[in-house]
């Protein structure tokens, strides 16, 4: 299974190769493809809200309707278009970035790829198999254990699968960045993308599980007369918004991390200056993360705990506010005094600051258990997190994709189209979420189908929605630019944008299968840059001479173990209706998922060589005689 | 590498250790071990907060259900197939790949036998009326030590995957990485198995 | 055998050393089940002997602390300096010991009926 590079192949082979792939550039784009999927779907379901929400008393969907979309458009964007499209950068560029041929479980990255599509087809199937979740995307228990028809059901199994599969994946970076490392990059010459992608990883770790816990609670109580949250059996509703809660706000920094990361390295290219205060980005990062699991009630203020606990959670919550303002402090001054180059990633990144910086304060605001109370459930709070969420993490991530374009896919997003998307996106955004910051004062609460007249809320919910349409528009003209860029000439070079610092920027395009053919000897934070400085026009110093590569193989069982838990849910999420065929679907998916799993420990996989002739044919038929030196 | 003939002489000292394969499934063991102490600790506490609640009147509580005796004997059990597990990697640092599967396998015996245990108590359990639609509490119970149990299982089955496939390998750089993450696996089953007899049957018997 | 791996046979005396320190290792490692062993049997001992619960929760809590120790720190090898990255693994192992404290913490006390 080797040259496989080299070959020209047809439409079946190359599906093949996608369906059983293990390679993470190849799995960086099935994320972002699978990412912008599930963003283009949420956008749309977003856009529905704000179309019902346009003029008072709307009927353009029903009140049943719009509780689906809110809850869709949440869990989808959160869960199924942000991870998605973040692991598609951290998969496409952090092996580069530190010099690595792959991750460290490359089957187990296809494994958690397969999982979270499967998981995400699972619950986006419940729009045609009678009704999509309706009880938020917090699901909270009291309104969550009585909803009727199945919509829940497919939000618990389908969550469980997907998050299964983001978990392995967190699990996967962690021990990859820890233990993949090119000789000489130390952990405090990592790149910073690559810092917050292990502290992200980290928080993946340990915060998926409580939602597993959670869910897992939620599927049995509904479906087989488990008693968690029934008060009358004993039960606590509050058990669940504990166990979500403490998933869920590290969710969110699971989120952010990543995006600030993706700044991180954005600014100093365009700012031709070295990032500032690196060593206290880093210390930031981790007491970001460490704080993060220290201030999940700050969602629970109205909830009753009691004032003690309230003002404990609310100074938590206020000191994270510290470490996050050091970053932002950092790349200002990283900003100040550089030799500014306005391209479209740089434009996303100074959009960011404002942004997410007033999302923050917002934040800090609401931080204060009192002014919670008056503001819990408002417009307010969907202000505040669309601002850091639109603002912190869309911005980066569609920086990011005009930023990582070239390595990705060797061609360049016009930047043009990019330049009117970004305008039209950041003015459609503010319109749409600023003006909710005066209907949350105002008294608006969230999560409403429709509204009365003459409340003084009709002109700012209009204006609301005119920026929804404009955000759509923005995103209409950002496929088209990628739909463009396909047709475009391939770039076939090194450091696209002429100012790269890290590794990645080190290797011409397009990216063979094996990535380095020699491992970088890494001398310094900014090695590739460092390189250019020291007159070495032909990449990095190498670490190793060139010799024979081992790479993994190709393999179809991860997608075989998620169909298995696809079919597993149906037979669970129909058990309940006592349908006949119910557990035996079950157990025939989980047999799927086990078997699967025997067959991979039984065989012995040790993946292929490469010989040096490949490596050398290889580099002269991408790069013609010469090669990539 | 599985080609490669060694003898005890040319075997590492940390063989699980030796290879890039190794040194990543070492390291990644660990960081699976650390999602799992948030996934019992999430269990746990969720037991906590609903022990012996249940509906107006019941009967059922943990002082009078749990039997310390039965609780003593499978500790003994599984604490002794850790003891059991350590010597099995004791023999794989010295390429004894017959002492690695003898004690594996007594291992696995062991945690057979807790799990029998483990049955017999959810059996008699039932039995009486305790089920898992009981109450909360007994929810909460049988999610947490059947959560507990579900990991002796895929424990079980992990080792006995291993001692077949590789039977008619023996052992080489390959497989003693493997080995190596499912005693840790193993142990760690045990250091949760502490908790809760501390916890659920210890405490519970405390009232 | 990819090229980063190092395997080239120990000398005599390096192996009999070995050897040596392994066994020598093996015979802690039974007496610390030893002490686990008896650690719990105080354990159950101590509920039995019916003293107050206030001195038992805690002290049978301590109990199991000092055993889960015993088992990190021998069993699972993370006393081992030389092994693999230990220091991050220890790091991350005890961050969710932290976390997992916060979370009983929680439970036990902002759960209300």
């Amino acid at each position: 299974m080797s040259s496989v590079a080299v070959s020209k192949k047809g439409f079946g082979a190359t599906v093949w190769d996608y369906l059983t792939t293990v390679d993470h550039k190849k799995l960086g784009v099935m994320y972002l493809l699978a990412g912008t999927l599930f963003f283009a779907i949420a956008g749309f379901e977003a856009l529905l809200m704000r179309i019902q929400l346009m003029v008072p008393n709307n009927d353009f969907v029903s009140a049943g309707t719009f509780n689906e979309l809110l809850t869709m458009h949440g869990t989808t964007m959160l869960f199924l278009a942000a991870t998605p499209l973040l692991f598609g950068f951290m998969n496409a560029v952090i092996p580069l970035q530190i010099g690595a041929r792959d991750v460290a479980f490359p089957f187990l990255n296809s494994l958690g790829f397969w999982m979270f599509f499967l998981g995400a087809l699972f619950l986006h199937l419940s729009f045609f198999l009678g009704g999509a979740p309706d009880a938020g995307w917090t699901n909270y228990a009291s309104l969550a254990l009585y909803s009727p028809g199945h919509g829940v059901d497919f939000y618990v199994l389908g969550l469980q699968i997907s998050g299964a599969g983001t978990l392995i994946s967190g699990i996967n970076f962690i021990v990859t960045i820890i233990t993949m490392r090119a000789p000489g990059m130390t952990f405090m010459r990592m790149p910073l993308f690559t810092w917050t992608s292990l502290i992200t990883s980290a928080l993946i770790t340990f915060a998926f599980p409580p939602l597993t816990v959670g869910l897992f609670l939620m599927l049995v109580d509904r479906m087989f007369e488990a008693n968690f949250f029934d008060h009358t059996m004993g039960g606590n509703t509050i058990i669940w918004e504990h166990l979500f809660w403490i998933f869920g706000h590290p969710e969110v920094y699971i989120l952010v991390l990543p995006a600030f990361g993706l700044f991180s390295e954005i600014i100093p290219v365009f700012a031709r200056k070295r990032l500032f205060g690196y060593s206290s980005m880093v210390f930031a990062t981790i007491l970001i993360g460490f704080l993060g699991f220290m201030v999940w009630a700050h969602h629970m203020f109205t909830t009753g705990l009691g004032a003690t606990a309230n003002a404990i959670f609310a100074v938590a919550t206020m000191a994270i506010a510290v470490p996050t303002g050091m970053k932002v402090f950092n790349w200002i001054m990283t900003i100040w005094g550089g030799s500014v180059k306005v391209t479209v990633p740089m434009l996303y990144a100074l959009g960011f600051i404002p942004s997410f910086v007033a999302g923050g304060v917002t934040g800090v605001m609401q931080a204060a258990a009192p002014l919670d109370y008056q503001l819990h459930d408002s417009y307010f709070i969907v202000a505040h997190f669309h601002y850091v969420i639109v603002g912190g993490i869309v911005t980066a991530i569609f920086g990011s994709m005009h930023f990582y374009w070239p390595i990705m896919f060797n061609r360049a997003l016009s930047e043009t189209l990019g330049k009117w998307t970004f305008w039209i996106f950041f003015i459609g955004f503010h319109c749409t979420f600023f003006i909710q910051h005066f209907l949350g004062l105002m008294g608006m609460p969230r999560r409403v189908f429709t509204y009365q007249a003459n409340q003084g809320w009709d002109l700012f919910n209009f204006i609301s929605s005119i920026g929804a349409i404009l955000m759509a528009i923005g995103v209409i003209l950002l496929v088209l630019n990628i739909i463009v860029s396909a047709k475009s000439k391939p770039l076939n070079c090194r450091d696209y944008w002429g100012d790269g610092r890290s590794l990645e920027w080190a290797i011409k395009t397009p990216v063979p299968f094996y990535n380095f053919k020699q491992t970088p000897l890494v001398r310094g934070y900014d090695p590739y840059w460092l390189e250019k400085h020291e007159g070495n026009e032909e990449g990095m110093t190498y670490a190793e001479p060139l010799g024979e590569i081992h790479m993994p193989n190709n393999s179809i069982l991860p997608l075989i173990m998620s169909i298995g838990t696809f079919v597993a849910a149906f037979g669970a999420l129909y058990h309940p209706d006592g349908k006949s065929w119910a557990i035996p679907v079950l157990i025939l998916g989980l047999a799927i998922t086990v078997g699967a799993m025997i067959i991979r420990s039984m065989k012995d996989d040790l993946g292929f060589h490469v010989h040096v002739e490949e490596i050398v044919a290889t580099e002269e038929h991408l790069y013609g005689k010469g090669g990539n030196k | 590498m599985e080609h490669t003939k060694f003898t005890p002489q040319s075997w590492p000292d940390k063989p699980e250790q030796a290879t890039m394969e190794g040194k990543n499934k070492f390291v990644g063991i660990w960081i699976f071990i650390c999602s799992d102490i948030t996934l019992f600790a999430s269990v746990f506490a969720t037991y906590l907060s609903l022990k012996d609640k249940g509906p107006a009147g019941m009967e059922y509580s943990a002082a009078e259900l749990f039997e310390l005796p039965l609780a003593f004997v499978m500790t003994m059990l599984l604490l002794t197939s850790s003891l059991t597990s350590v010597y099995a990697m004791y023999h794989m640092k010295n390429y004894n790949f017959k002492g690695v599967q003898i004690w594996m396998s007594i291992t696995v015996l062991l945690g057979l036998g807790f799990l029998a245990l483990e049955i017999y108590e959810f059996y008699h359990y039932v039995h009486d009326g305790f089920g898992y639609t009981q109450s909360a509490f007994s929810s909460a119970f049988f999610t947490l030590v059947g959560t507990h149990g579900l990991h002796v299982v895929i424990g079980l089955v992990w080792i006995l995957c291993l001692i077949f496939r590789n039977a008619g390998r023996g052992l080489n750089l390959y497989n003693a990485p493997k080995y190596y993450a499912a005693s840790i696996f193993w142990h760690f089953i045990d250091v949760v198995w502490v908790f809760i007899f501390t916890v659920v049957y210890l405490m519970g018997v405390l009232g | 055998m990819g090229h980063d791996t190092q395997v080239q046979a120990r000398s005599k005396k390096q192996y009999e050393y070995d050897r040596h320190h392994n066994a020598v290792h093996m015979r802690k490692q039974v007496i610390n089940f030893a002490i686990m062993i008896f650690l719990t049997f105080l354990a159950f001992a101590v509920v039995v002997a019916d003293f107050s619960t206030y001195y038992i929760k805690p002290l049978i809590l301590l109990l199991a602390g000092i055993q889960v120790v015993i088992q990190l720190y021998s069993y699972m090898h993370m006393d081992d300096k030389k092994a693999s990255h230990i220091g991050v693994i220890s790091t991350f192992v005890w961050f969710g010991v932290v976390i997992a404290f916060t979370v009983f913490l929680a439970f036990l006390t902002i759960i209300w009926w």
